[in-house]
């Protein structure tokens, strides 16, 4: 890797190797003191990522496990959202979407497939892409798929506020992280000690929101950012009050998240989506976890304006042995599934962990199986 | 798509502007970031909006952090700021 000549190491905090030392000592003296196996959970692609780049786990405590949750809004996209998006593509509408969900398989195939079939499926990078796709082709429907968490979710709603073009419209899989943290919380076999919780979401939604979590699910919680020593860091605060049996919070991140989060953008939030409940892929159905058009904008809702036939074919038999949701609850780590890096690689998915840059799937065989480096 | 990052705002129409990340320009909105921007601030861009505006005293260790974070995994960058084939991030030192 390349060294950065103009900025010395000192600089550079998470490489600073004294500090990095310093926190992982702290992390093993707070592991003494508690006395017992510790699990945490993570709920963020960002942080499995910085976690198996910079082979955090192999530096961790010995029995301070780090367990990845629901944190990547691609992998919990449910199949039959994709097969709305593909059956749109293939009525002959122009599907955009994000280059992440590209390649997610459907039932039967992904947008991917429906493009190389000849449906028109354009990858973009903003929800405003897609509508000046639109505004460009007056004449056709301009679909935009959109998925991510709050922080997608706020600017499509921004796009949705801004009166679009009438041919544009919004297929909306986007999701909402903390009623997520609340279901696998309650799941008996997940046994999560303390919650990691997602720096970039946080950002929008404020770190405030996890008050009435950690208090009704006793469980501390820390939003932590994604830089190996924001990790670290998080990782002491939450193993302080595990050790104290306090259900605090903390922000760890204050670089970016506030209490408050972004005023405005929630706002706009929450007049362009309601929640409601949903299937998220592999894990269970989450109450109020799923974002979609309100009344005031069901204009704008594809699925009001079409009416999708989706026609969900044989499912591929290897998605059944896909343990995307477990994985993603926090039971299970990818060598497990005996599809991982056989069957199932990033080229040929079976499941979504395996497409997206931070599914756990990928993030593993990229650093080498277990990245425990 | 999760993934923020930082760049610098060079010029401001209505509510799009051109931000500046490692060389590569890209259009932005500004339309949900939680203050005002003007030239010469740091945003944080996320899939095309800036979502926060970063603090000055904190722009230089943000902008070091994300170097380091983002070496050898530009690709991931530069697909979330929509860059096209061929470009790349003028990171120091690659
Ligand atoms: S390796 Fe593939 S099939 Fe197995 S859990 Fe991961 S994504 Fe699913
Ligand atoms: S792959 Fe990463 S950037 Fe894309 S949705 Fe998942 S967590 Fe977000």
């Amino acid at each position: 890797m390349a060294t950065n000549a103009e900025s010395g190491d000192d600089e550079l905090q998470f490489r600073d190797p004294e500090k990095a030392e310093q926190l992982t000592d702290e992390l093993e003296a707070l592991m003494a003191e508690i006395g017992e196996p510790v699990n945490v959970m993570h709920v963020c692609g960002s942080h499995e990522q910085a976690i198996a780049k910079f082979g955090l786990r192999s530096i961790l405590p010995d029995d301070l496990t780090v367990r990845m949750g629901p944190g990547c809004p691609v992998c919990v996209t449910n199949m039959p959202e994709v097969d709305e998006a593909v059956a749109l593509a293939e009525e002959g509408k122009i599907v955009t979407t994000y280059g992440d969900m590209f390649r997610v398989p459907g039932t039967e195939k992904s947008l991917a497939d429906a493009r190389d079939e000849g449906a028109d499926v354009r990858v973009v990078y903003s929800a405003s892409e897609a509508a000046e796709i639109a505004e460009e082709e007056p004449d056709r429907e301009v679909i935009f798929f959109a998925t991510g968490f709050e922080t997608t979710a706020a600017p499509t709603a921004a796009v949705l506020t801004s009166d679009p073009p009438e041919n544009f419209s919004v297929l909306s899989a986007h999701k909402y992280v903390p009623p997520a943290m609340e279901v696998v919380a309650e799941m008996p076999d997940t046994d999560v000690d303390g919650f990691l919780a997602a720096g970039h979401a946080a950002t929008i939604t404020g770190y405030g929101l996890f008050e009435d979590f950690v208090e009704e699910y006793d469980t501390p919680a820390v939003v932590g950012g994604f830089e190996p020593i924001d990790v670290l860091y998080a990782l002491a605060r939450l193993l302080e009050f595990i050790r104290d049996d306090e259900a605090g919070l903390e922000n760890a991140y204050p670089r970016c998240v506030s209490r408050e989060g972004n005023v405005p953008a929630k706002q706009q939030l929450w007049e362009v989506f309601d929640t409601t409940s949903g299937e998220w892929r592999g894990i269970a159905e989450i109450p109020d976890a799923n974002l979609v058009l309100s009344e005031d904008y069901a204009h704008f809702d594809a699925r009001e304006r079409f009416d999708i036939a989706v026609d969900p074919g044989a499912a591929d038999p290897l998605t059944e042995e896909c343990i995307c949701g477990d994985i993603m609850a926090g039971k299970a780590d990818p060598d497990e599934c005996d599809l991982f890096g056989e069957e199932c690689t990033p080229q040929d998915p079976v499941g979504a962990c395996m497409v997206s840059s931070e599914g756990t799937c990928k993030i593993w065989l990229e650093y080498g199986g277990q990245p425990d480096l | 798509m999760c993934l923020g990052i930082p760049g610098e705002i060079i010029e401001i129409d209505g509510q799009e502007a051109r931000a500046e990340f490692w060389d590569v320009e890209k259009t932005v909105r500004i339309d949900v970031v939680d203050e005002a921007v003007e030239v010469g601030d740091h945003i944080l861009n996320h899939a095309g909006f800036a979502i926060r505006k970063i603090p000055d005293e904190e722009v230089e260790e943000t902008m070091e952090i994300y170097e380091s974070f983002l070496e050898g995994d530009e690709d991931e960058a530069l697909e979330e700021i929509g860059a096209g084939e061929g470009e790349q991030l003028g990171i120091e030192g690659r």
